[in-house]
């Protein structure tokens, strides 16, 4: 069935939720209002207040609860209204839920999943357009995943929900309402494990989240001037599912890395790196990657168009190596 | 006050001379280098955790700061394990990977000492969250220090547990210093700090924090009350710490004087009940030396086991950062 992004993410919290009693969502918004993308649309009158909670506007406090009830065995996911908003929880995202695992020896653990949208949508301007997947990538003990499809994100978000660890979880408000195939019935997509979005022989470009579809887009442009690109989504940023993205660079010999985030520390970087580690003589050209531009993100139309990567840039980065 | 019983306060006495005595050994063994990295003793506010957690059922929830040896051992941790923590070996509570800082004993519900000032507060509503969700009769006590009162996440966390009537008691342990500033010069409502709770509608009390029979008193009271109405509670326990913030800070530093000191150790938690106890005839100080031996055998003990375990294999460095 043609499901869009966001009521993937609905059928796989209702799922999850009617599974397992001890998973309930909290955040600002999620109940009554709906959430604020609507992607818990329906759950305030199916599960009632005790599962579905609104919170003040205090990302720290009720991170840090949600990380507590974890610790004593619930399962809570935790809505970000915005990624942004988790700045104010970085506290307790990286002091407590990444580490209280290691800390304890192992004793206790944080099964908990913190979501919302990532990156730029439209004229948002500074505060409320960050793509910061490489800051909870840096952290050990977190997991961090980037769905691009409504597939993915079904698939994907349920396994986060039934994964013992706490698992960001980067949607984007720009996908809410893309449409995409999903499966009838239960599936699951293991944490993990990067695909190839599309199948080419003269071009690697690894893109996730947003930056996958224009990767696409691009890929189809491309195609019609004899370019074949293979497109491989990560859809896990951490822990990064290395072989596919090898693979399919030992065969083309040239890599693209599109990431919407700023450039300086990029994830980019890193699949950089680790790609130049693991196949440094298959590659025929320097990587080359297409970035957010290192700036906070202004409000102006046209300058927030500069700042992000676009079709043309992708295209240009793809035909610099052929 | 309590009845008597002999019995009872030995245990009192016991535990709070264990604390004391395990810490003055910790304090040794850092000047030999056997301990490292930051070490908060908790000499001189032994009452609080002692009597508080003598209040408590066995699957109730406790949570700490990074000052958190005195609660973990008043919790029953074996005190081996945790001097072995101390000296980063394997078979420390967390095998080595926590410290003086993070011990946890998940087995007896002591989930942790937290080390960023204030950021454990927003934990012990959710532990109590998660209790009250399961409808299990279970309460959460939660030790900070004053120097967390003005915190961001604390008053999150106060507001987060009036709010949604969680089963959670804040102990604040005022000992004046948060590091060396006094309460006065870190935190607005400093003559009354229970203000602070009572603003978002917690009901609060202050406590003489150095005897152990009013904390466990007060305690009794206030976990039968909040395990009944399953609503947050916020006790200020009036405490001193005797010795520095850290090993870091001799025992009175610069910011407080030595005659000061000497005035709070005249109010020493175990002389305090030591005098009771006399007083009352339920001991005499042939028991309270027989009491320090078989502490001091305890911590001998534990020394022993710290010295002789190993420390953690190369292969425990990736162990335990995710949940397989």
């Amino acid at each position: 069935m043609v499901l869009s992004y966001r009521e993937a993410l609905n059928q796989a919290m209702r799922e999850e939720m009617r599974r397992d009693p001890r998973v309930f969502l909290i955040g600002e918004e999620v109940a009554y209002y709906q959430g604020a993308f609507k992607v818990s649309k329906g759950f305030i009158e199916e599960f009632g207040p005790r599962r579905v909670i609104d919170t003040p506007i205090t990302e720290a406090g009720f991170t840090g609860l949600a990380i507590g009830a974890a610790m004593a065995g619930l399962r809570p996911i935790v809505e970000l209204m915005t990624m942004n908003f988790g700045i104010l929880a970085l506290d307790q995202i990286v002091n407590n839920a990444a580490k209280i695992r290691y800390m304890s020896g192992g004793q206790l653990s944080v099964p908990l999943v913190i979501r919302g949208p990532g990156s730029a949508a439209h004229q948002l301007a500074a505060q409320h357009s960050q793509s910061l997947e490489a800051w909870f990538c840096h952290v050990p003990g977190l997991k961090v995943i980037a769905p691009a499809t409504p597939h993915d994100a079904k698939g994907l978000l349920k396994s986060a929900i039934r994964d013992p660890n706490p698992v960001i979880f980067i949607e984007a408000q720009l996908l809410y309402g893309t449409k995409g195939e999903v499966p009838e019935g239960e599936y699951t997509i293991p944490i993990g494990i990067a695909e190839v979005k599309r199948p080419g022989r003269d071009v690697t470009v690894v893109a996730y989240s947003k930056m996958l579809l224009l990767a696409l887009k691009a890929a189809e442009s491309l195609s019609r001037e004899g370019i074949d690109v293979e497109v491989v989504d990560p859809r896990t940023l951490k822990p990064l599912d290395l072989g596919p993205i090898v693979a399919s660079v030992k065969k083309t010999g040239r890599l693209v890395i599109v990431e919407e985030g700023w450039r300086f520390c990029g994830l980019g970087a890193q699949i950089a790196e680790s790609v130049y580690a693991a196949a440094f003589d298959y590659l025929d050209a320097p990587i080359v990657r297409v970035t957010g531009e290192d700036v906070p993100m202004p409000y102006s139309r046209p300058l927030e168009d500069a700042a992000i990567p676009d079709l043309p840039r992708v295209i240009e980065a793809v035909k610099t190596l052929c | 006050m309590d009845s008597m019983d002999k019995t009872d306060l030995f245990s009192l006495y016991r535990q709070m001379l264990l604390i004391r005595r395990f810490e003055e050994k910790s304090a040794e063994m850092y000047a030999l280098a056997k301990i490292a990295g930051f070490l908060h003793l908790y000499i001189g506010e032994e009452a609080v955790a002692v009597g508080a957690i003598a209040a408590l059922r066995p699957n109730d929830y406790v949570i700490s700061a990074y000052r958190d040896h005195g609660h973990c051992l008043a919790r029953g941790s074996d005190p081996g394990k945790v001097m072995a923590e101390l000296f980063g070996k394997v078979t420390g509570l967390c095998k080595g990977k926590g410290g003086s800082m993070h011990l946890v004993d998940e087995g007896k519900r002591f989930m942790g000492g937290y080390a960023i000032v204030g950021g454990h507060l927003p934990l012990a509503t959710g532990l109590a969250f998660a209790g009250k969700y399961q409808s299990l009769d279970q309460v959460t006590v939660c030790f900070f220090g004053e120097g967390a009162l003005p915190s961001g996440q604390a008053h999150e966390a106060f507001n987060l547990a009036a709010l949604w009537k969680l089963p959670v008691i804040f102990v604040c342990e005022n000992n004046r210093y948060g590091m060396g500033t006094p309460v006065e010069r870190a935190v607005a409502l400093y003559t009354d700090v229970t203000e602070t709770a009572r603003s978002y509608g917690i009901a609060a009390e202050r406590v003489d924090g150095m005897d152990v029979l009013v904390v466990r008193s007060v305690m009794q009271r206030v976990v039968e009350q909040v395990r009944a109405k399953g609503e947050p509670y916020f006790i200020e326990a009036m405490t001193y710490r005797f010795m520095g913030h850290s090993m870091a800070d001799p025992a009175h530093g610069h910011y407080r004087t030595k005659e000061e000191v000497e005035e709070y150790r005249k109010r020493d938690p175990l002389l305090l009940l030591k005098q009771t106890m006399l007083a009352q005839q339920l001991a005499n100080e042939a028991d309270f030396k027989q009491l320090e031996q078989e502490v001091g055998e305890v911590v001998a003990a534990s020394i022993k086991f710290a010295e002789e375990s190993p420390f953690p294999s190369p292969a425990e460095l990736q162990a335990d950062v995710l949940m397989e």
